[in-house]
């Protein structure tokens, strides 16, 4: 259980940059909750994962992970029970080790680390039967290094690596943005998949409406730094696109300009149709 | 033969700070300036300890001592948060003092007619030639040190330290503290630098205040000599590499000096060359295929037309 309550930062205070991107922030989860973040730009969820994760040091306010409190936790520390994932396919990744060596690091996540075999063969043969189920070949390039991979691959990787010790938390940042639509919509699924079967709490920031809505079993619309809405139940079941945003301009008391938002929708229905 | 001989000894001895010098550039991906002190250093205990009649003594005090100096930079580095050259400039500069004080502010010790491994080992195998001694000696060192390391590069450990230089946002995602495992690899960096003083001491019979500078410049050489001829491959062959480019570059220095190519007094410069080129190629044959690009290329040359 993720809890939330009156987190607040602002950055380069008492300076013309200075700008409140946490205010107030109250957010609880529960366990196994799959919750999807969305918001425009600057609305403030990657720092809302930057607080969570322990990236910066917040202001004020609790955060509490299955009663532990995070805040005085630094950030590698806090990894031990926490995934992360980037839009960047690039930073979760050590590119001149290998898949074996990358898996390796991340297996040994939370443990003490010191003068074992990195890799202890038995270990090894379960890394080649975990990426087999990833549906990628990548079991048959258990030694190559992980910088020839294409980004889908490495995105793949890094996903495998954060959920290879069941983590408390997984925070999703746009893991599929940067990745061509059909290996989005696979790693996506894979996702899915993994969070589903082991019922990982998970906050996922997209630009995606539809996903946002099609995925986890919650949503929550970030604004200025605050929670705007928290959609659940019925109330997310029955909501259409065109609710959502309707919703979101009327909270917010502006026109909903975000042209990223808007893009993504118009391109994910134009694919559809092109699908059907 | 002499010669051979000669540079191949100097050659495995020196391929320790070698090692060295491709844990912190290459794996850490750090230029780790604190190997002109370290090294000095590793010379200053080693003598002093020697002199006083304990050459085993001198040599693992020198690398522990090595490892202290690793350390400082660390934390400098890390915990302090300066920049990684300047960290190691700062280091580097106090060992001068650090030094000169161990070697009781003189800029030289001696050790002639003392006792070194050397000379411990002679008197046990009486049988053996000095030459053939010394060659053994190094071998021993350069061997299981390098082991040691690759071992140590195979461990859980050695992997955090690996990934710190290739990623250090994914490290830390991986709950590792990337400050801890840049300090172990300075640390394990400089002990192997001034364990290779430490012996070229004992080597020599001799240590001096000056003998560090350029070092890392030396040490950068040899790791790029060993690539240059295994390519960049694992840390294993990386280190045999590094050990390999060691030899080879005592090998030419002792050519030059032999043909009177020039005097002795140039070393440094034709060092510091040696190793700029060398560094120069990548972006030498990007800028030539760039140029060939842009003028329509061989083949491209008609559609251009």
């Amino acid at each position: 259980m993720l809890t939330l309550e009156g987190v607040s930062k602002t950055f380069s205070p008492g300076t013309v940059n200075e700008k409140q991107a946490l205010r107030e922030v109250d957010l609880q989860l529960e366990d196994g909750d799959f919750v999807t973040v969305i918001g425009s730009n600057g609305a403030g969820k990657s720092t809302l994962f930057g607080a969570i994760a322990g990236s910066f040091v917040t202001d004020r306010g609790r955060i509490e992970l299955d009663g532990m409190n995070l805040v005085p936790l630094k950030e590698h520390r806090r990894a031990r029970y926490i995934g992360r994932l980037f839009q960047d396919p690039l930073k979760g990744t050590a590119p001149s080790m290998t898949v074996e060596e990358n898996l390796a690091l991340a297996y040994s996540r939370g443990k003490r680390r010191g003068f074992s075999l990195g890799i202890p063969r038995r270990d090894a043969a379960s890394f080649r039967e975990l990426l087999a189920a990833m549906g990628l070949g990548l079991e048959n390039r258990m030694k190559t290094r992980v910088g020839l991979l294409s980004g889908g691959q490495r995105q793949t990787l890094t996903l495998l690596m954060a959920v290879i010790n069941t983590p408390r938390l997984l925070l999703l940042d746009e893991h599929t943005a940067a990745l061509d639509p059909a290996t989005a919509t696979r790693v996506m699924d894979i996702t899915r998949e993994v969070v589903g079967r082991e019922q990982i709490t998970t906050l996922m920031i997209t630009h995606n409406l539809k996903d946002a809505l099609a995925i986890g079993n919650r949503t929550v619309m970030m604004d200025e730094g605050r929670v705007l809405l928290d959609l659940r139940g019925e109330e997310r079941a029955g909501m259409s696109l065109d609710q959502l945003l309707a919703l979101y301009s009327r909270e917010s008391r502006r026109q909903f300009d975000n042209d990223r938002i808007l893009l993504s929708t118009a391109r994910d229905s134009h694919a559809q149709e092109n699908h059907s | 033969m002499p010669l051979l001989i000669g540079s191949l000894q100097l050659g495995l001895l020196y391929a320790l700070m070698a090692a060295g010098v491709y844990i912190t550039f290459r794996i850490l991906n750090v230029p780790d300036l604190t190997v002109d002190g370290s090294f000095t250093l590793g010379m200053a205990v080693s003598a002093v300890l020697s002199a006083a009649g304990h050459p085993l003594l001198g040599l693992a005090a020198a690398a522990a001592a090595g490892l202290a100096a690793g350390t400082v930079t660390g934390l400098l580095q890390t915990k302090v948060g300066i920049q990684p050259i300047l960290s190691g400039i700062l280091t580097m500069t106090a060992l001068y003092s650090v030094n000169l004080a161990i070697m009781g502010s003189s800029a030289n010790v001696s050790l002639i007619g003392g006792q070194t491994v050397f000379t411990l080992i002679r008197d046990r195998i009486s049988a053996l030639d000095m030459d053939a001694i010394r060659l053994m000696i190094a071998l021993l060192f350069a061997a299981v040190v390098i082991a040691l390391l690759a071992l140590l590069f195979k461990t859980q450990l050695g992997l955090s330290i690996r990934a710190t230089g290739d990623n250090e946002e994914m490290v830390r995602s991986s709950s590792i503290n990337p400050d801890f495992t840049k300090c172990v690899g300075l640390a394990a960096g400089n002990a192997c630098v001034a364990l290779s003083g430490a012996l070229i001491t004992q080597y020599q019979k001799y240590a001096d205040i000056s003998s560090g500078v350029g070092m890392v410049v030396v040490g950068l050489a040899s790791v790029i000599i060993g690539e240059a001829l295994f390519g960049r491959r694992s840390v294993t062959v990386g280190l045999i590499s590094a050990a390999v480019g060691s030899v080879i570059y005592r090998l030419i220095i002792a050519l030059a000096m032999k043909s009177d190519l020039f005097p002795a007094f140039m070393l440094k410069l034709v060092s510091a060359v040696i190793v700029a080129l060398a560094l120069a190629i990548p972006t030498i044959r990007t800028r030539l295929r760039d140029a060939r690009a842009r003028r329509g290329g061989p083949k491209g040359g008609d559609a251009a037309c």
